[in-house]
């Protein structure tokens, strides 16, 4: 049989996967997450008494550090089962991709099995996000002087 | 290549299981269940799989009151890159090791193997062994334990056991009838989270030239299974042995991946079973048993494999797959 009349029976038998459901509770989960990154960004600029940005980084390394414990103490992934992309893509998804990786070679020592893996998730993001930064910055330098 | 087997005799088998075996339908043909964790008290995770297998080889010669003098090879073979559980759980038998590679095909590679060297009375007696565990293939094949990614419905899910079945050339009730060795496949799939689309053809053929070669019909057997092709993968076989080869599959077939879970209790299990112990678990198993009790007479098994790497799958190659056929006959006194 040709590959393609084969791939015509594999696409009949195919789960039909809840795409609108999966976006809404994602949408939902995320929003709910930023909204609770706002509270904290307000509660810590009202108790230190200090600007918003940098209640800002008070907010990103309480939420990195909770997403590190949470999968550090093994339930954090059933959140991502639950959240979905609305936990992944937020800087929770981030934390959790290093942390996960980092706990799955956790027998193989520190240097051959927790360094060299931590970035096996994250280096992809890391590597595309700082070079993109580099060139939108660049757009910007270009078309605003840097404004 | 299909060939008939005249003294290869089935001794006993034992199957031990993991956290979510236990919840199987067929949860009481195992000899030994570790529900609490995945870990069983060993350091690591790879040292957890090689447990499973050393201690189903262990089990399989105190249930056949056999001394490990009397067994003079063990057939094994696992998921781990360079079937590492295997050497090391085989490492303190003292007996002699041949290692097979068929991923999920293993268990029936392994019983080929076997038979062929009893039948040519070579050997006396041959220990077959295979192992996997959910957690070392996450880890290996697919995204960190702890990352809980989400996966599409048609993807399986790694079954946690070890395996091991005596044969013997003494006489038993149970006789290994024939073997068939597949041909490695490809139809063009690529999806790693569809591997029943991709092992089907391999089944599929293999299925056909085992009933050609010996000049058999389907109807000639009470129950034919196929090895791990999962929920999706079961349609697509019977859709595609019927197109392609004509032979219908009806009530008597059916899918170990698709049997081995409870599929509506555990909700996280979407398309069915997988691994290479997924197959031994309900073969070794059930089949095992009502093949004793003469509830069935003639089976025809055939395990699948998905011959599958990251590597070569990241570098845009298809996803090879291989089956492996053998029929278990009931012997008429």
């Amino acid at each position: 049989m040709e590959k393609k009349k084969y791939q015509e029976i594999v696409k009949r038998h195919v789960a039909k996967e809840n795409k609108k459901k999966n976006a809404l509770v994602a949408f939902l989960i995320g929003g709910l997450l930023g909204a609770f990154g706002n509270l904290l960004i307000e509660f810590y600029s009202y108790v230190f008494d200090i600007s918003s940005a940098d209640a800002g980084i008070y907010m990103i390394i309480t939420l990195v550090f909770m997403a590190c414990l949470f999968t550090a103490l093994g339930f954090f992934d059933n959140f991502v089962k639950f959240g979905r992309m609305g936990i992944i893509i937020p800087i929770t998804g981030f934390a959790h991709s290093m942390q996960s990786a980092t706990l799955d070679y956790k027998n193989e020592g520190l240097v051959l099995g927790f360094g060299s893996n931590m970035f096996k998730l994250a280096g992809t993001v890391i590597l595309y996000g700082v070079t993109s930064a580099y060139f939108f910055g660049l757009i910007r330098l270009i078309i605003t002087g840097g404004v | 290549m299909t060939f008939k087997f005249k003294n290869a005799y089935i001794e006993n088998t034992s199957l031990i299981a993991g956290y979510y075996e236990k919840l199987s339908p067929y949860a009481k043909y195992f000899d030994k269940i570790y529900e609490k964790d995945f870990y069983f008290k060993e350091k690591s995770l790879e040292q957890a799989e090689t447990k499973l297998l050393s201690e189903s080889i262990d089990l399989l010669l105190k249930k056949s009151k056999k001394t490990k003098d009397e067994i003079d090879v063990i057939i094994a073979g696992d998921l781990l890159n360079q079937i590492t559980s295997s050497s090391y759980a085989i490492l303190n038998k003292n007996i002699p090791f041949l290692g097979v590679y068929s991923a999920c095909a293993t268990s029936n590679e392994s019983i080929i193997i076997a038979s062929a060297m009893i039948d040519t009375k070579h050997i006396g007696n041959a220990i077959c062994s295979t192992s996997s565990h959910n957690l070392t293939s996450e880890k290996q094949f697919r995204n960190p334990i702890e990352y809980g990614g989400l996966k599409p419905k048609t993807a399986t899910f790694t079954a946690t056991g070890g395996a091991s079945i005596l044969i013997t050339s003494k006489k038993t009730d149970i006789k290994i009838e024939s073997g068939t060795i597949g041909k490695i496949m490809d139809l063009g799939v690529k999806d790693a989270n569809n591997m029943g689309a991709v092992m089907a053809p391999a089944a599929a053929d293999t299925i056909a030239r085992h009933l050609f070669d010996l000049g058999r019909d389907i109807n000639y057997y009470d129950l034919i299974l196929t090895g791990d092709l999962g929920i999706f993968g079961k349609e697509i076989l019977k859709e595609f042995i019927k197109k392609d080869y004509n032979i219908i599959l009806d009530s008597r077939y059916d899918d170990c991946g698709a049997m081995l879970y409870n599929l509506e209790k555990q909700k996280e299990i979407t398309a069915g079973g997988s691994g290479p112990v997924c197959a031994p678990l309900i073969n070794y198993g059930f089949v095992y048993q009502m093949l004793k009790k003469k509830h069935f007479k003639k089976v025809l098994l055939v395990t699948t494999g998905a011959l599958f790497s990251p590597t070569f799958l990241y570098q845009k190659n298809n996803i090879l797959s291989i089956a492996h056929a053998i029929s278990l006959e009931v012997v008429e006194k």
